[in-house]
């Protein structure tokens, strides 16, 4: 399914808050059809790099193209077409705590499309059942569901419009492992289904293993290795070395769940 | 963009439907209509191909409007197919067969009236709970009071004088700034009205009486339901939202001895002062506006005051104080404790405290007025 068409390509980009650069000429491409996982420590700079490409936050320097297109300089209706087509699922959710499940699974579709509100419905139905869920979760509140839940929501949210990317920021942290690898297999399933591109930061080493194409790796503001998961266990760099090769990461390489 | 058809073509009793073009979300209320008509036009098929080899695009939108008209023709009692299938759209159409097959739940006719009453007894019901919760946190209050009488030192006091300065010392400008304009209001009305039959002298006897047993206390209550009530609901809402209030039962501290005790002793505390500093205030607007207004000077506005003033008056603005700040915080600091998750629920619980407290403490102003009358003050 992978094809060499990047849909996301980032060259140069530089971006910081004080001083010190957090991102530092960084280069990184995801490819059409494929799941990109993103690792790095803790306060690398992943969700930054996230944040930066989906336009949160404000570039120093750098090209970011999204399907072929710069996103500087564009106008708001053509800024407004690109992001139509991707969905991001945030680390906490980011459910809209006022509107109930269904409301915020329809919330995306309402404000984009003009369909009629029995096909509104029965597509936000639909999308809660993929990720899952059934019809009786759709009245409940975002308060009222478990963290597993609203994880899901969330992503049957990023996944409203049928974008052709998702971003996934840490979509199984704070989930118990058996929950972490229903979400790895629900992530496979939706992408290979739906054939989207997935931008996953992550820092689960079981969902590297069990669902990636490919791994990028961002250390010192730099992104220090790109490629399939073999490559980062053969790889000699020290940091690549202690994070898959460490304890956690060799039990995760033993206990494979999908092999 | 590309558009989306669907195109029937008739066989004797089997019809040969072909869809071609983007079935994608930006199509999806044209190709609704589409495939009502489609049902609708074929209803007495006996069986239906629906052929997909010419979509240049499927989408979960389209794939669902394809399914969606499969199953009004089914429901029709054509058998229908959906032939031509490319492999990589395969997947969507197997994943929507299984979707939306629960019956529609909830919905259905409800009865307006029923609705009404349902809200009215909900109401009602609410509004004896707050009041219980009310009793309630007054008692749980009252033993922490009497436990600190106990143990002195276990009153926080830096966080009590953090409150004291953010309630009492930073509302002094703007109190001071409002009351004074309602004490200036007050007499140029009185002047205004009491010129009509020569009594500008009784102006100050009226004013008087009016700031410092009513108005001067309520206009400060107010002002303190509004600015700190509504602060403290905030506050400790999202306290409670993100677990904190929790986190502080487990590591064995008492919330209302930690959070809601500072806040109330600052509220009894600063609430007597700013009532009292108020009232001066009104008290120098009105002479201020008897003087340039009403043309009465000085000396006899204060020689008037001087009479005017009987202790009891001042008194009985100065004692409800502390019980209109005691009812402030109770309500402030329930209504806080009562947030769920929601920001929706934040805002609204910010609200009611706010008009709760005020109401509240109007109608205590009432019994302390029958109260006083009773006892002669």
């Amino acid at each position: 399914m992978t094809s060499n068409e990047a849909v996301i390509s980032v060259r140069n980009l530089v971006v910081g808050f004080g001083a010190a650069p957090v991102l530092d000429h960084v280069a990184l491409d995801v490819f059409r059809g494929e799941i990109l996982g993103f690792v790095g420590g803790s306060g690398a700079g992943k969700s930054v790099l996230m944040r930066t490409i989906i336009g949160l936050l404000p570039k120093r320097q750098g090209v970011i193209e999204v399907f072929g297109t710069d996103l500087a300089g564009l106008s708001g209706r053509q800024r407004r077409a690109i992001e139509r087509r991707w969905g991001v699922l945030f680390q906490q959710g980011a459910l809209f705590s006022s509107l109930t499940v269904r409301q915020n699974v329809q919330f995306p579709i309402r404000e984009h499309l003009d369909l009629s509100p029995r096909l509104i419905d029965e597509i936000a139905l639909a999308k809660l059942e993929m990720v899952g869920l059934n019809a009786d979760v759709g009245g409940k509140y975002p308060a009222e569901l478990s963290g597993g839940m609203v994880k899901r929501v969330a992503l049957a949210r990023a996944l409203a419009l049928d974008p052709d990317i998702v971003f996934l920021d840490e979509p199984t942290s704070g989930l118990d492992p058996v929950g972490a690898a229903e979400f790895d297999e629900l992530i496979r399933t939706l992408q290979r289904t739906l054939g989207i591109s997935v931008f996953m930061v992550t820092h689960d080493l079981d969902s590297l293993h069990a669902v990636c194409d490919r791994i990028a790796v961002l250390s010192e503001g730099r992104v220090i290795a790109a490629g399939p998961i073999e490559t980062m266990l053969a790889s000699e760099h020290p940091w690549l070395k202690s994070y898959f090769r460490g304890k956690r990461g060799r039990q995760a390489h033993h206990s494979d769940r999908y092999h | 963009m590309s558009s989306a058809f669907l195109t029937g073509t008739v066989d004797g009793e089997r019809v040969a439907l072909a869809a071609m073009g983007a079935w994608t979300a930006e199509r999806a209320a044209e190709l609704e209509k589409l495939i009502e008509e489609t049902a609708h036009r074929y209803k007495d098929a006996r069986s239906v191909d629906i052929d997909l080899a010419k979509l240049e695009r499927l989408d979960m939108f389209g794939a669902w409007l394809i399914e969606r008209l499969k199953r009004a023709l089914t429901a029709h009692g054509s058998t229908t197919r959906v032939v031509g299938l490319s492999d990589a759209d395969c997947g969507l159409i197997d994943e929507v067969r299984l979707v939306n097959r629960a019956p529609p739940t909830g919905g259905g006719a409800e009865n307006r009236i029923l609705i009404a009453l349902d809200s009215i007894g909900r109401n009602v019901a609410d509004i004896g709970w707050s009041l219980v919760l009310l009793a309630q946190l007054l008692g749980a209050l009252s033993v922490v009071v009497l436990r600190t009488i106990a143990h002195p030192s276990r009153l926080r006091l830096a966080s009590t004088m953090h409150h004291l300065e953010r309630v009492g010392w930073r509302a002094v400008p703007i109190i001071a700034l409002s009351t004074f304009l309602i004490g200036a209001i007050l007499a140029q009305q009185g002047i205004f009205r009491f010129r009509a039959f020569g009594a500008d002298i009784y102006v100050v006897d009226m004013v008087t009486v009016l700031v410092l047993r009513e108005v001067g206390v309520l206009i400060v209550c107010v002002m303190v339901a509004g600015r700190s009530g509504s602060a403290f609901t905030a506050e400790l809402g999202s306290m409670k939202m993100r677990e904190e209030i929790d986190a502080l039962r487990t590591m064995g501290l008492d919330p209302i001895e930690v959070l809601v005790l500072p806040r109330i002793v600052a509220l009894v505390i600063a609430v007597p002062m700013l009532t009292f500093l108020g009232s001066m205030a009104a008290l120098y607007g009105a002479g201020l506006v008897c003087w340039l207004y009403g043309g009465m000077a000085p000396d006899i506005f204060l020689e008037r005051l001087r009479e005017a003033i009987w202790l009891p008056t001042f008194e009985v603005g100065m004692i409800k104080a502390p019980f209109m700040a005691l009812v402030i915080g109770l309500v402030a600091c329930v209504e806080g404790f009562e947030v769920e998750g929601s920001a929706a629920s934040l805002g609204r619980k910010t609200t009611s405290s706010v008009v709760k407290s005020i109401f509240l403490v109007i109608v205590l102003d009432g019994v302390f007025a029958m109260f006083f009358a009773g006892i002669g003050m």
